[in-house]
């Protein structure tokens, strides 16, 4: 379990995540990246840019 | 494989690839540096997921510059990260595909625009899930459209690439093409005249025997093979071939299809790895 960086809430992650693995959280809806696994380190995610997608 | 953030999608790709006991590791593309003069990777391939088409273009040519074959390669990135690129390539191989122009200068985009008909579609020849992409259907709202483009967007905004508006009912295609082979299709539904399922569209399995199967294969021939996402329109002409994308997404597309798109994925690149 992790803290959101954007509301404080706790933010609970499957048994599977992956470090840069974009999550959200459930309280304020903000994307979080997972920078680190173990320690659990969140950041809040890269916004979008011009030139993302497929 | 090359990546920044991890979708969906890319945590489908490592588990199809640990499944296979393939060996892979991950590169950051924002810690990458390249050294354009000394070069020299040793990896056997690379899967390209970048989520910025920037990012990907230049490392695809770094890398296959340096003899690393990549999935997909820097021409079929270079083409269909482009939409005026795509629609040339279509073009030059007969695969049916929406009336398109580019024009440079609002005044000379405007005067197509009323030449071709309304409605028209106005898009950024460079971009993606639907973003800054305008139905345009009467004078009004062509000056508009083009005079916020000409004032508030980027350089390649300036670029105005027109296409003409096909009516579809109220759905369009999206088929996967690996190697060749067109693997699966979904139709794509939504109210919204743009289907994008970033948009929040539902999709539903599409059978491709026949012209779906036919001018995917072509498309994907036509911008340079590899692995690719075609997007199709039901026009009233018959079938034509929108885009061609070549950082597919498919989170929404396996299930309906019942096609394990990451595992056809990875055995593709196991075979270029092998080549």
């Amino acid at each position: 379990m992790g803290a959101c960086p954007e509301c404080g809430a706790s933010v609970d992650l499957d048994f599977d995540v992956v470090e840069g693995e974009i999550i959200a959280c459930e309280e304020c809806g903000a994307d979080l990246e997972v920078i680190s696994v173990n320690p659990l380190e969140l950041e809040l995610a890269p916004e979008e840019e011009e030139d993302w997608g497929e | 494989m090359l990546l920044s953030v991890v979708s969906r999608e890319q945590k489908m790709l490592f588990e199809a690839a640990a499944n296979r006991g393939f060996e892979f590791d991950r590169l950051d593309d924002r810690r990458i540096v390249f050294d354009l003069e000394n070069h020299r990777y040793d990896h056997d391939v690379i899967l390209e997921r970048c989520i910025n088409h920037s990012r990907a273009l230049y490392s695809l040519k770094m890398l296959n510059a340096s003899g690393v074959s990549t999935v997909n390669n820097y021409e079929v990135a270079r083409v269909c990260g482009n939409k005026f690129l795509t629609t040339m390539a279509l073009v030059d191989h007969g695969v049916p595909t929406p009336k398109a122009r580019v024009a440079f200068t609002a005044e000379s985009a405007l005067e197509e625009m009323e030449s071709m008909g309304y409605p028209v579609v106005i898009k950024p020849p460079i971009g993606s899930w639907g973003r800054l992409i305008a139905r345009i259907n009467d004078r009004h709202a062509a000056e508009a459209v083009l005079e916020h483009k000409e004032t508030l967007g980027s350089y390649h905004h300036s670029v105005f690439y027109i296409q003409e508006y096909v009516e579809k009912p109220g759905r369009d295609i999206r088929s996967f093409v690996v190697d060749g082979e067109t693997i699966c299709a979904v139709y794509r539904f939504s109210d919204h005249w743009k289907t994008n399922t970033a948009l929040g569209g539902t999709t539903a399995n599409c059978p491709v025997e026949g012209e779906v199967g036919v001018l995917s294969s072509r498309a994907a021939e036509a911008v340079g093979g590899g692995v690719v996402a075609v997007d199709l329109l039901e026009s009233p002409d018959g079938i034509m071939v929108n885009e061609v994308n070549y950082t597919m997404e498919f989170r929404n597309s396996v299930e309906p299809t019942g096609v394990d798109i990451p595992g056809r994925i990875i055995d593709y690149l196991l075979k270029v790895a092998q080549t």
